[in-house]
This record gives C-alpha cells, structure tokens and sequence, in this order.
C-alpha cells in the first residue's frame, strides 16, 4: 500500500517565505479556510536567515493546484513557490518506528532494516526504534514490511524537496519571486 | 528626535497624509491618544468601534484614500472585527490600529487581551503585531503600501502598550526601506494577452462588458466609457461598480445579478463574449455557474490573478490594472483598425441628457462605423429587451401603502445627482441600486461581498467626512438602522450633517421576502414592528431632525426639508409596504435563465 507513492492527486510545492512569527499559521489558515488539504507539510529555515522554507505536499483533488498556489502568493510574507515535479525532484523523508521485537523476530527486523540502510536507533528488551531516511515511495515500501512485525508507535515527517540538479553546466539556484525555476508564479497584490 | 512609540505611531500617519481617523480609546491604546491632543489629525469618537471601522470604509470608498481607525485591545478589537471582514470583501483599503496587552502578558488572558492577528488573519490583506519599538515606522509605511497598491484591502497594525511607550529614535523610511520581499503587485498587463484580447472584441456579436468593483478601485471609469464608446459594447455595472460607468449613458444596462435588470441579466446570458473589468464573477451574479452566460467567450481583467479560473475560466486573462490594461486595449483596438470615435455620446460628465428609460441602447452615430455596425442586431436586442422588462412598481394613489420604489424616486429627483448614497443590505439596497440613477463613479457606497447589515449609517458618516462638500444620503431598512443608529450620535457631536432614509417597512424584509416565495409564507423571526422604537423619537433624542412619512403627499416635502438641514443629520422614518418584493428575482443557486421579473410583466406578456 502506497501512501505518497507516484499519486497524481499530490503535489509538492516548496514555499519560501519570511522567517517571521505566525507565518506558518498564515499558511495552514489559508489551507484550512479555503477547504484545501494538505497531506504533508515540512518546515525548516533555509540557508538564509531571513527566510525558511515550507514544503507542502497538496492535495489537488480539494482544489486545482493553480488556486492552490496563487492563493498562497497572495500572502504577503510568502517570496516564492515553486511545484516540484516528482520526476524533477530530490524528494527525502525520515521515518521512525518502534516496533515489537521479540526473541522470534528481532534478527528479521535487523536484517530488513541493513537491507533498506536504515538504523536500530534505540532497543528495548521486545522492542526495537528503527529510523530510516530516503525517498518517500522507499518509506512506503519499508513501512509495508515492518507493519507485520506490530507497529508501536510511528512518524514520519513529511517529505522535503529540492530539485534535481541541472547537468547541462546552467547552474540555477532558487530565486526570489519571478524567477524561472519550475512554476514560481509571479508575486501578486 | 527620541519619541514614544506612541508618538511615532501618530507621526507614522501624520506622514501617509492622514486626515482623520476614526476611533474610540481603552486601556491598552492609551498611549497612543496622548499624541493626538498634538496632532494635525481629526480624530472622530465613534460609539461602537464597529461604527469606526464602516465610516473608515465610507470614508476610503469616496475618495480613494485608505480609511483608518483605531481601537483598543480585547473588545475593542474585535468590535472592529465585521468591519474588517467587509473591507476585504470589497477590496476597500482600510488601515486599522489595534491596542495590545503588554508583550511580557501576551498569552497569558490577560485583561482586555485577544488575538487579534491571529482572528483577523483570514479577513486582512495582512496584519502586524508590533514587538520592537524601532519597527513602527516602517511597519506603518508598509502597512499603507500593502493596503492601498495592488488588489486594496484592509490592514491591521497591532501595538502593545510597552512598545507604544517604549521609546525610539525616529526616522521615516525610503521606499527602499520596506521589509516586503514577496509583495510585488503587478500593475500592467501582459501585452500579448492585451492585444488577443482585442481580437475577440472586435470578432464578437453579442459582447457585454461586465464591469465590477475594480474599475473604481482603478480610477478606470473614464478608460471604461472611452472602451464603451469606441467599441459600442454595452455594459453592466454590478452592485460594487454602481456609478462606474452612468446610468444614463444608452450602452449602460444597469445592474446583474440576483436581483439586476432583466434586460442585463438576460444579456449576459446570451452573449458571445464577456469583458470582465475588475469583476469576480460573485455568486451573486453569476447564478448556477454551470448555467451562466453558457455561450460566452470570456476576457477576464484583474489585478489579483487568483480570481482568474477561480469560478469560472477565462479565455484571455490579463493581471493587471484595470485603467493600465484599458488604455492597451484602446491602443491595441486601434492598431487593429477600430476608429477613434468621434461619436462620444451621453453628454459631458454623464449628463443625463439622452437618458430614455426603456429606450433603445441604439444610437444612430455609432451605429454606423464599421466595426460597430456588426453590434446594430445585438443592440436592438437589448432595446427590446428594454422596452419589454422595464423595472416597475406599482403605485397607487392616495392612501395606498407607500411603495420604497416611490420614495426611492422621489428622492433621487430631489437631491443633486452627484449625491453620494450609502445603504445597508437588504430588499433597501437592492431598491436603492436599481432605482437610483448612478451617473457618477464614487457615489454608491455599500457593503456588497460580505452584506454587512448595519453598514449605511457609519458608512455615510465616513463618507461625509470624506467628501464634505457633497449631499450624502443613506438609504436604510428598519433592521440595518436598528444595528448601528448610535453613531447618528457621533454625527451630531461631530456636526456631520448626514441624511437618513429609513425604509421602515417593520420586517427583515428580504427575509421575509424568501419566506414568503421559498418557505410557504411560513414567517419565522422577521417581524420587527413599525413603531417599537420610535424612529422619530430615536432621532431627536441623538441630537437629529426626525420626520415620519406615512403617505405619498408627505415624500416630496419632508424630503425638501431634509435637504434644508444643514447642521446636523436628519432621519426620515418612512413607512412603507411591508409586502414590496425585490423584482427582478434569480432563486439562489438557480439559472439565470430562470430570472423571475415582476409579475405584472408576465401578465402582459400572456395577453
């Protein structure tokens, strides 16, 4: 079962905004009182301190993805957005499960855990936390195979995003408003 | 200069050219009053911050420039709160100064404490809390900039008590200076799109411009008639562009919409082409979406590009200004061969000089021109339409109940054309719309997105204070003037001489009206009484002339004498036919096709 897998009802919109207080309510306020909805939303500064970015994945199927993302422009601290293309994106997500893990099965539980990369971050004397990071579809697939053993407790964080690099030797980086990366829409009054 | 931040907040609007404001004082906002004893700025104390926040929205509605009021924290603020919510709706620029509990007791219930940024969120263009003393400045020059560029709208400045009396070294910030890294509005339209755009123009048959609330946000009314004449495509002005384009020009049919005219409801359902100019394409226009205006190519002008495809989706859409974008259009029609016209008609300044009620929208002079001639079927269509589904109302002489149509009329024969008109929401406001004779833009001032009952009274009084030198009425049902009749105090204390019309019928009449025709005339909580309060009484006593009408001989007169006072506010309390309905009528979420006019036009139509 896939929860983001390569559904064409999501999209991921990477948010550049003000790094200033109540900017993420603005966000998730216009989300909610506009019916959108949202299926996953990250936020972390960027490498600049003034601004941070917010990674949301959308549901389009709420609203068409053009409203979506000019109705978020029309927030003043919001400076850019861009819509990532699951194909055109570095997309990363970090996932943490403690499971059950008792004598019978814990060396499955490790073993599938080094086959996906991940990490036993913490064990208990029939549990086990394990923590993997990648590539949401990767999650998903990894989340199928544990959810047998008994799941205790479990988070992921949502996905980020950057886009893949371009190797035609244009070196962009992300831009402010106008910018011609991706789908930044122009800033609107 | 060292100043309190409450001085650098009055002189942070002394600097925007504030001229008054409007506003009533409270704990937290305490500071901040202290500075207006010295300041150039009128202060109007309002009775009910609410009342603040609608004379700021008249106010700003008749002269283009962003209304301000100011309140305290707590109750004060969210007093201010429908206000707020009403200027968002209509795009009006407002800048609203809230106080604040103390930064150290924010979070905490303090006393008299509420979010205010976090409430008014959703209802502002954007808001502010002011934490750093040294911000005030800048976060006022910014705040004036986001309210009244772009789409206008309304802002809010929240300011604690220890900033305001936290002290700063003052300065005034270039326009450089603004922290707005994502506020870039874009003005002028994209040119491609401008000329595509005109090709359609000129190709349609049956093409109506569908003017809206933008135009007079964008001083584009004489862009519009300029289009209107040179094009000869007849045009509709909604609730919010009453005035936007006159009344009395003959390619003017008036208003759509729920309750519009028949002859521009039905127009923009058979035409070809709508040019939509700074319209949003409202529920209340449109009708069932699906069903509206189904064979319609549609051009769609807006400086927010988020209205583009939000309800219905546009053939050509221009962001932009709606004058900026008018003008290209006028040069881009005319690099595709339309002529300049010399037949400008209707007269200078929308002299009512050919006003024909029910005539036909076919004058000879352009009717002739080339690109023009292919538009001569489509406007004997309209004429017709015109002629056949006028507005009416029947009036009976003598002791017949008073219609509002009646009233309506008779005061709009017997003030200046150029008067300005407030009104509340209801069966008044759709009346007062059809009825009056909007020949000049900035005269129409009512609450239209958001219906914001109670708005006419304080929404005069701002527009008063505004445009002095103007005869400003407000057209009010008994309802709506129950909500907010207290500022007639402020206008006494003040000496504004405002006038009200109170069309008492003694119910919520529209209301009532959709009980009557969608709930079996099963009335439920709509009966308000003609003489509880007593209207003429309630005037008096808060300093105003009060007159009551009861027949049609008295109208002319008490209305004369109303025009005579000018010293402080008049009410007139007219009583009027509880059983007048708004016709034209399109049912909620029906067809516009299945508009109902006034039966005593089917009845014609059956002989």
């Amino acid at each position: 079962m896939s929860v983001y897998g390569a559904d064409r009802r999501h999209h991921t919109l990477t948010v550049l905004v003000e790094n200033k207080a109540g900017v993420l309510a603005r966000v998730a306020g216009l989300f909610s009182r506009r019916g959108y909805n949202i299926f996953s939303l990250a936020v972390a500064p960027s490498d600049d301190e003034r601004f941070s970015r917010i990674t949301i994945v959308v549901d389009v199927e709420s609203s068409p993805l053009d409203q979506i993302m000019k109705q978020l422009d029309k927030l003043i601290p919001v400076v850019a957005i861009t819509e990532l293309d699951p194909a055109m994106a570095r997309e990363r997500e970090l996932l943490m499960a403690t499971l059950e893990a008792g004598p019978d099965t814990r060396g499955q539980i490790i073993q599938l855990v080094g086959v996906f990369e991940g990490k036993i971050v913490d064990v208990g004397h029939d549990r086990l936390t394990v923590a993997l990071e990648g590539a949401p579809t990767k999650l998903d697939d990894f989340e199928d195979l544990i959810r047998g053993y008994g799941i205790v407790e479990m988070q992921r964080t949502g996905r980020v995003a950057l886009p893949k690099l371009d190797r035609s030797g244009d070196h962009g980086s992300l831009h402010l408003a106008g910018s011609p990366i991706g789908h930044d829409t122009e800033k609107a009054g | 200069m060292e100043l309190t931040g409450a001085q650098a907040l009055i002189k942070s609007l002394e600097m925007q050219q504030v001229e008054v404001m409007f506003g009533l004082p409270g704990g937290a906002i305490l500071p901040v009053y202290d500075p207006i004893l010295d300041s150039s700025i009128r202060h109007i104390l309002v009775r009910h911050e609410q009342g603040a926040g609608h004379m700021a929205e008249g106010y700003a509605q008749v002269t283009g420039r962003p209304g301000v009021a100011m309140v305290t924290s707590g109750p004060g603020a969210t007093n201010i709160v429908t206000p707020l919510a009403d200027a968002y709706m209509d795009s009006i620029p407002l800048v609203v100064v809230t106080g604040q509990v103390a930064t150290t007791a924010i979070g905490t219930d303090a006393f008299q404490e509420s979010d205010i940024t976090g409430i008014t969120m959703g209802i502002t263009k954007h808001n502010w809390l002011i934490t750093d003393v040294r911000d005030i400045p800048r976060v006022v020059a910014e705040a004036f900039h986001v309210a009244t560029t772009g789409r206008p709208g309304p802002v809010l400045i929240d300011m604690p008590k220890d900033v305001a009396n936290s002290r700063m070294e003052w300065y005034w910030p270039e326009p450089g200076d603004l922290d707005l890294p994502g506020y870039h509005p874009m003005t002028v339209g994209d040119p491609k799109l401008i000329r595509q755009a005109a090709e359609l123009l000129l190709a349609a048959e049956r093409p109506v411009v569908y003017a809206g609330g933008g135009i007079l946000k964008a001083r584009a009314a004489d862009g519009l008639r300029e289009l209107a004449e040179r094009t000869g495509v007849p045009v509709v002005t909604t609730l919010m562009a009453r005035g936007s384009f006159p009344d009395s020009h003959p390619l003017c049919l008036g208003m759509p919409g729920m309750h519009g005219n028949y002859t521009a409801v039905t127009a923009m359902q058979s035409s070809d082409l709508l040019i939509a100019l700074g319209s949003r394409f409202d529920d209340r226009v449109t009708g069932r979406v699906d069903a509206f205006a189904p064979g319609a190519k549609v051009i769609h002008v807006d400086i927010d590009p988020a209205e583009h495809n939000k309800v219905r989706r546009a053939d050509v859409a221009i962001a932009g200004d709606c004058r900026l974008v008018i003008d290209e259009l006028l040069v881009a029609l005319a690099d595709l061969g339309l002529p300049h016209s010399e037949a400008t008609r209707g007269g200078a300044g929308g002299a009512p000089s050919d006003a024909v009620p029910g005539a036909p929208a076919v004058p000879g002079s352009v009717a002739d021109s080339h690109p023009r001639r292919r538009l001569t079927p489509w406007r004997a269509q309209l004429g017709e339409w015109q002629r056949r589904f006028p507005l009416v109302y029947d009036q009976q002489p003598g002791s017949g109940a008073l219609k509002p149509q009646f009233v309506l009329e008779a005061l709009r024969d017997a003030t200046p054309d150029d008067t300005i008109v407030a009104s509340g929401v209801g069966q008044h406001q759709m009346f007062a719309s059809q009825w009056w004779q909007f020949d000049y833009p900035y005269t129409w001032v009512n609450s239209g997105g958001l219906g914001t009952m109670g708005f006419a009274v304080p929404a005069a009084i701002g527009a008063k204070v505004g445009r002095p030198d103007k005869m400003v009425w407000a057209v009010d049902g008994d309802g709506c003037f129950q909500m907010t009749a207290q500022e007639l105090v402020t206008a006494s204390s003040e000496r504004i001489p405002v006038k009200i019309a109170i069309l008492n019928n003694a119910y919520l009449g529209m209301v009532r009206q959709w009980q009557e025709m969608f709930y079996e005339e099963r009335y439920s909580e709509v009966y308000l009484s003609p003489d509880l309060p007593d209207y003429v009484e309630w005037a008096e006593s808060m300093g105003c002339v009060g007159i009551r009408v009861e027949s049609t001989e008295e109208v002319s007169s008490a209305i004369d004498k109303a025009n005579d006072v000018d010293d402080r506010p008049v009410v007139i309390d007219f009583r009027t036919d509880a059983f007048e309905k708004v016709f034209p009528m399109v049912a909620a979420g029906d067809s516009n096709d299945n508009i109902v006019v006034d039966p005593s036009l089917t009845r014609d139509e059956d002989r």
